[in-house]
């Protein structure tokens, strides 16, 4: 309990920013915290927010454990289209929904372990490794399409991964929710958070100790493609049909952004994928506050830049040493401790 | 000699770093046509003192003068400008351009308003035959050997700026050959009445090139002298701090010869290029010292073992059993530890706390599947905290916020969490302060007296002495000899270190 | 060993020959300056911005937001244009003025903020697109008789192809750049900077002039395209050359130039244009081929740059640790 609630006070910030988004939003349409149910079924602006955000939210879990090595993942928009062409192109074949999810996860598996195979055996830094995949991406899943938009509007098990409804709630909202749970525990109930951030913040020492840094390494980025496929199915299944050319487009930007507002540090080392979390829905919120607002939905960009650059400045190096310099007077910093030796 | 203007003069220069003193009331004096060796352990203020000289830092007290005339270096640049040139042991140059454009890099000969290649190449090929050099100088840097690489770094700074020239430990990745091409170069410099400070931690170089020498030690001048009639003993006396009719405190080493069984037996362990072949056996509850000066190979020595560096030949057995050091991550299977020289890059996990930096090497070994619990790591930090004496706000305080010393015991305690039967210590009293230091020696008499082996690298050779049942003494990336009950002591170690090396160079 | 400065160039144009070769032999049509002439034109807005992106990436950095930019800009001269008389030329000073003051911004944030430039052009690339939304969301026609004049001037060579403005500006860009890079200092201090930016700093580079040059230059350089490719479409919209970023690094990259910096040709990046042409004039000519496989392509293309880099990289390793072996013995 204790430990819950000092998480909680850490991610206080971002909690703060969601909660002044979610009032300025009811304040510009009023019923914007209005929920109802209808046909068994919970609508309203909220749920649309938690529904919506979906994809975004399943590419930050794994992004977030990414970044937390140090590394980046610019693959998972185009893979987020590679994995939804597969569902499509595995669902109209005529495969069972279980053969078509298992197939479409293992693709996006594959992707992650591509990615992992060029950062940690071949150390190519992990912006230009994940680059290749991000510019082929498209075309592959395309090869897989064959060009067209492939629909699947008389499948609606698939389809009811995108657009159902369980207990009340939306799917996409439901598996993003127990992926994140499940990947919460996985990484607290297990070492492999430590040993993550251990190696993001000093991948050496952190060998020199005894860490397997690079079996870690293929496992974060054979975990952000799993989570690019599940968002690639949610995608595929919410219009019913893969759309290689604009399925994620774009999303891999959106999902380094929630990392980051959600507290964590492009540089490695702790991360929260709570915090990457209530990242995605502030950025979800913002979406829907402005297609409420009558703003155009492209005014989105302007705040994302803003947003951007005021985690520049509190995140830069310079800032952080004049902060450090502040607070001197309590800590003997790094710099200082290097200067003595 | 006396009232000739000295080239370039430092007078009570000191410089501290938040209270601690890294330069203390230091004199330098270096004459035109003189070749000035440096001399000093790790910590002893060379390259403060070479810092301020050069603007890198600003001195808190003494000036600094250039021809008689005070100057106050803002920056490398100025320094350059005024006339001192600094080449660096990692050249400072630019791999990826060609030669003459690392020779002419911001002063470019210019004609139409473009670089004329053509004489800038002309100019490089004429420049670099005055260090008889007649390479391709359109050709990039990087496919030109280390010693060339000096060499062009050299004429550069002495190009621009042509009083001064400083060499930061140039050598210390050249062979013999390329040593005395680039000896060949500095004594040309020589003549030609520049002001070389050359810095060294090889002896034989030092005789071999030098003029005049001057140690420091903890920040303090310790002397300076010229070479001529200078016994190489008492230099390296005079580096490591130990007078020769001092203290005669021979093995009071634990467990020297105490018939234990023995736990790690290595046998013709080398790599090409990085140490040659050594034999190694620790007993149970023994410490074996090594002794030896900066870059003879005692670090080495400790990546050899724990799979660092990968060994190309030899085999270790681990109470019998044959072990491969492949990795680090095979070494703490086979329950080796290691506490590098290095801590803040290989040691410490800075941004995290002392609690998970205490249960990391614990932690993978058990691998990621068995979680310590937190309540395991609780009680391992706690328990370490006290008997370590660690320092800290918690066990939650970031690792980077503590000492020196405290960052020491905690990556101690990160190994003897994990209960290892060989420990390597690489320094593990280099900088930090007396009380924690004294803790440290005591944690280490302890361990191996209950019956942990340990095998403890330190250029602090009383401390050795103190604890070491047998010392390795190395020389020139070999071990040369290995000194047993009576002859541990200071002065065994000293003569060892001292003897004539055959080869000039770092193998 | 010199040969690795250049074994990537020679690569690059050792397959696009080798490809020309291939597509002349299936389709003999292909030979032709009529075939060349659209490749000059058709790719002149990537090429031009492509300069500016090999100058980013020889000196390590990266910058997202050329495509938006590029959009903003089409989008600035249409509305521009439509709502005032002002003439085009006139706005074209303006559109390239603001673009290289937006690229000089983003080096400053990066030299001062020290923050990567991914992140800090990630930022530039949602403010410029966002800014052409607020300026309109549909697409702008452009029909002012300058326009017309200027897409109409062009020279006809030899076999019928045409030459055209916005192709010759690209070539003129090409020369330009490889100049600057090649025999100026602010081109030397590029390279430094990709090189080793401590060492660069050390040999006397003013770094944070010299990086908010290079951004400014790519803003420019984006702002150029811009208006090429507003001469290119008749129109401004806000939407279009979206991912033309992606597209420049992989010129760039399979022009030889090394991602993380310091090495490479802006003539390779000019062959690394061309192969991508010529992969889609192939596609159009088979013309049962979906052009999807430019993308895979590409992507292969990219991944065999990179891993030869990465190969060259550890030999030059390799060889320096068996200098080291000789050293040794």
């Amino acid at each position: 309990m204790k430990r819950f609630l000092s998480a909680l006070r850490r991610l206080l910030p971002q909690l703060a920013a969601l909660g002044i988004i979610l009032l300025l939003n009811a304040m510009i349409s009023p019923g914007f915290f209005h929920v109802e149910m209808q046909n068994g079924r919970l609508y309203g602006s909220l749920i649309d927010v938690i529904n919506r955000g979906a994809p975004v939210a399943l590419l930050a879990i794994g992004m977030t454990l990414v970044i937390a090595t140090k590394g980046i993942d610019l693959s998972v928009g185009a893979v987020m289209a590679i994995t939804g062409a597969v569902a499509a192109s595995l669902i109209t074949q005529g495969y069972p929904l279980v053969a078509t999810l298992g197939g479409t996860l293992a693709v996006g598996l594959f992707c992650g372990l591509w990615n992992g195979a060029l950062v940690a055996l071949l150390d190519i830094q992990p912006i230009i490794a994940t680059l290749i995949l991000m510019v082929a991406g498209r075309g592959i899943a395309q090869l897989i399409t064959e060009g067209i938009i492939l629909t699947f509007n008389d499948k609606p098990d698939l389809i009811f991964v995108g657009s159902g409804a369980f207990l009340g709630l939306p799917m996409p909202f439901i598996i993003w929710f127990v992926m994140a749970i499940l990947m919460v525990t996985i990484v607290r109930r297990t070492a492999l958070g430590l040993l993550i951030e251990a190696i993001g913040v000093n991948r050496r020492a952190s060998t020199l100790s005894g860490v397997g840094s690079r079996s870690l390494l293929f496992a974060v980025y054979a975990t952000s493609g799993l989570c690019a496929a599940i968002a690639g199915i949610i995608a595929a299944a919410d219009i019913k049909g893969a759309d290689a050319n604009n399925a994620g487009l774009w999303l891999e930007l959106d999902a380094i952004l929630a990392v980051v507002i959600g507290g964590n540090s492009l540089l490695g080392g702790r991360f929260s994928i709570a915090g990457s979390l209530i990242g995605a829905m502030i950025m979800q919120s913002v979406n829907t506050g402005i297609l409420l607002s009558g703003f155009p939905p492209e005014f989105n960009l302007i705040i994302k830049a803003v947003i951007i650059l005021i985690i520049l400045v509190v995140q830069s190096p310079t800032s952080q040493s004049l902060w450090t310099f502040l607070r001197r007077d309590r800590h003997p910093t790094a710099k200082q401790e290097r200067a003595v030796r | 000699m006396a009232n000739e203007t000295p080239l370039l003069r430092a007078k009570g220069v000191s410089k501290s770093f938040f209270g601690v003193a890294a330069l203390d009331d230091v004199d330098f004096t270096l004459r035109s046509g003189e070749v000035h060796a440096l001399l000093g352990e790790n910590g002893a203020g060379k390259s403060t003192l070479i810092k301020v000289i050069t603007g890198a830092y600003r001195r808190d007290a003494g000036e600094v003068l250039l021809e008689g005339k005070p100057i106050f270096p803002r920056d490398v640049l100025d320094a350059q400008a005024l006339g001192i040139g600094t080449v660096y042991q990692e050249v400072n140059l630019l791999p990826n351009l060609s030669v003459a454009e690392n020779l002419y890099l911001g002063r470019q000969p210019k004609r139409f308003g473009m670089i004329d290649m053509r004489a800038m190449n002309r100019l490089s090929r004429e420049l670099l035959k005055r260090y008889g050099l007649d390479i391709d100088v359109a050709a990039p840097l990087s496919s030109f050997s280390v010693a060339i690489q000096q060499i062009i770094a050299i004429a550069r700074a002495v190009d621009i700026s042509g009083k001064v020239l400083i060499l930061d430990e140039p050598t210390a990745s050249l062979d013999t050959h390329e040593v005395e091409m680039l000896f060949s170069v500095v004594r040309q410099l020589r003549a030609e009445g520049l002001g070389i400070i050359f810095i060294s931690h090889f002896l034989d170089q030092v005789f071999s090139i030098a003029d005049t020498i001057t140690v420091l030690r903890n920040g303090r001048l310790i002397a300076s002298r010229a070479v001529e009639g200078l016994e190489r003993i008492d230099l390296v006396s005079m580096m490591l701090g130990r007078r020769l009719e001092e203290a005669e405190d021979t093995g009071n080493g634990v467990a020297a010869d105490t018939g234990g069984e023995t736990v790690i037996k290595v046998r013709h362990l080398g790599k090409r290029g990085v140490l040659a072949p050594f034999d190694l056996d620790v007993k149970r509850g023994e410490v074996v010292g090594i002794a030896g000066l900066l870059g003879s190979g005692r670090t080495e020595t400790a990546q050899l073992l724990f799979g660092i560096e990968r060994a190309d030949g030899g085999t270790v057995e681990v109470e019998g059993q044959a072990t491969n050091l492949a990795s680090p991550q095979k070494a703490v299977h086979a329950g080796f530890g290691f506490c590098p020289e290095d801590r803040k890059t290989d040691g410490i996990i800075g941004d995290l706390s002392v609690r998970e930096n205490i249960a990391l090497a614990l932690q993978a070994r058990r691998g990621w599947a068995k979680p310590l619990s937190r309540r395991e790591q609780d009680d391992l930090a706690s328990q370490y905290i006290e008997a370590l004496d660690i320092r800290t706000a918690g066990a939650e305080m970031p690792v980077k916020f503590l000492s020196g010393g405290n960052q020491q015991k905690v990556l101690l305690a990160r190994w003897l969490a994990t209960n290892p039967r060989f420990l390597i210590l690489d320094e593990p009293t280099r900088g930090i302060d007396v009380g924690a230091h004294a803790e440290i020696i005591r944690l280490i008499r302890r361990l191996c007296a209950d019956g942990m082996s340990l095998l403890v690298i330190s250029s602090e050779l009383e401390e050795l002495v103190g604890y070491s049942a047998r010392v390795l003494v190395l020389r020139d990336r070999r071990h040369v000899a290995e000194l047993v009950g009576e002859e541990v002591s200071t002065t065994g170690i000293l003569k060892a270190i001292a003897a004539s090396g055959t080869t000039g160079a770092a193998a | 060993m010199t040969s690795s400065k250049y074994l990537p160039l020679i690569t690059t144009i050792a397959v696009f020959v080798l490809a020309y070769l291939i597509c002349i032999a299936q389709f003999p049509s292909m030979w032709s300056t009529r075939v060349i002439g659209n490749l000059l034109t058709d790719n002149a807005f990537l090429g031009i911005t492509a300069v500016g992106m090999t100058f980013v990436i020889l000196s390590g950095g990266i910058d997202l937001s050329v495509g938006s930019v590029i959009a903003f800009t089409g989008v600035f001269l249409a509305v521009l244009l439509q709502n005032t008389s002002i003439h085009p030329l006139f706005a074209f000073v303006l559109a390239l003025m603001i673009t290289t003051a937006f690229g000089a911004f983003m080096g400053a944030v990066i030299h001062y903020l020290e923050m990567p430039a991914f992140i800090v052009t990630l930022a530039g690339m949602f403010l410029a697109r966002g800014v052409s939304f607020l300026l309109s969301t549909q697409s702008v026609p452009i029909n002012h008789p300058f326009y017309a004049t200027l897409q109409h001037l062009y020279f006809k060579m030899p076999g019928g192809g045409r030459l055209t403005l916005i192709g010759i500006t690209m070539l003129v860009v090409f020369l330009v750049g490889s100049i600057v890079a090649q025999r100026t200092r602010f081109g030397a201090n590029v390279y430094a900077l990709g090189g080793n930016i401590q060492s660069a700093e050390l040999m006397g580079v003013p770094v944070g002039r010299t990086t908010i040059g290079i951004y400014a230059v790519s803003g420019f350089l984006a702002g150029l395209s811009g208006i090429v490719f507003s001469l290119y479409t008749s129109a401004g919209y806000s939407l279009s050359a979206s991912g033309v970023e992606l597209d420049a690094i992989a010129a760039v990259v399979i022009g030889g130039t090394l991602l993380s910096g310091g090495s490479g040709f802006i003539a390779g990046t000019l062959i690394g244009i061309f192969i991508q042409g010529l992969i889609q004039t192939y596609i159009v000519f088979d013309g049962t081929l979906s052009s999807w496989w430019t993308k895979i392509v590409i992507g292969l293309l990219l991944f065999g740059f990179i891993a030869l880099q990465r190969g060259i990289l550890w030999m030059s390793e390799h060889g320096s640790v068996s200098f080291r072996k000789k050293a040794a013995a």
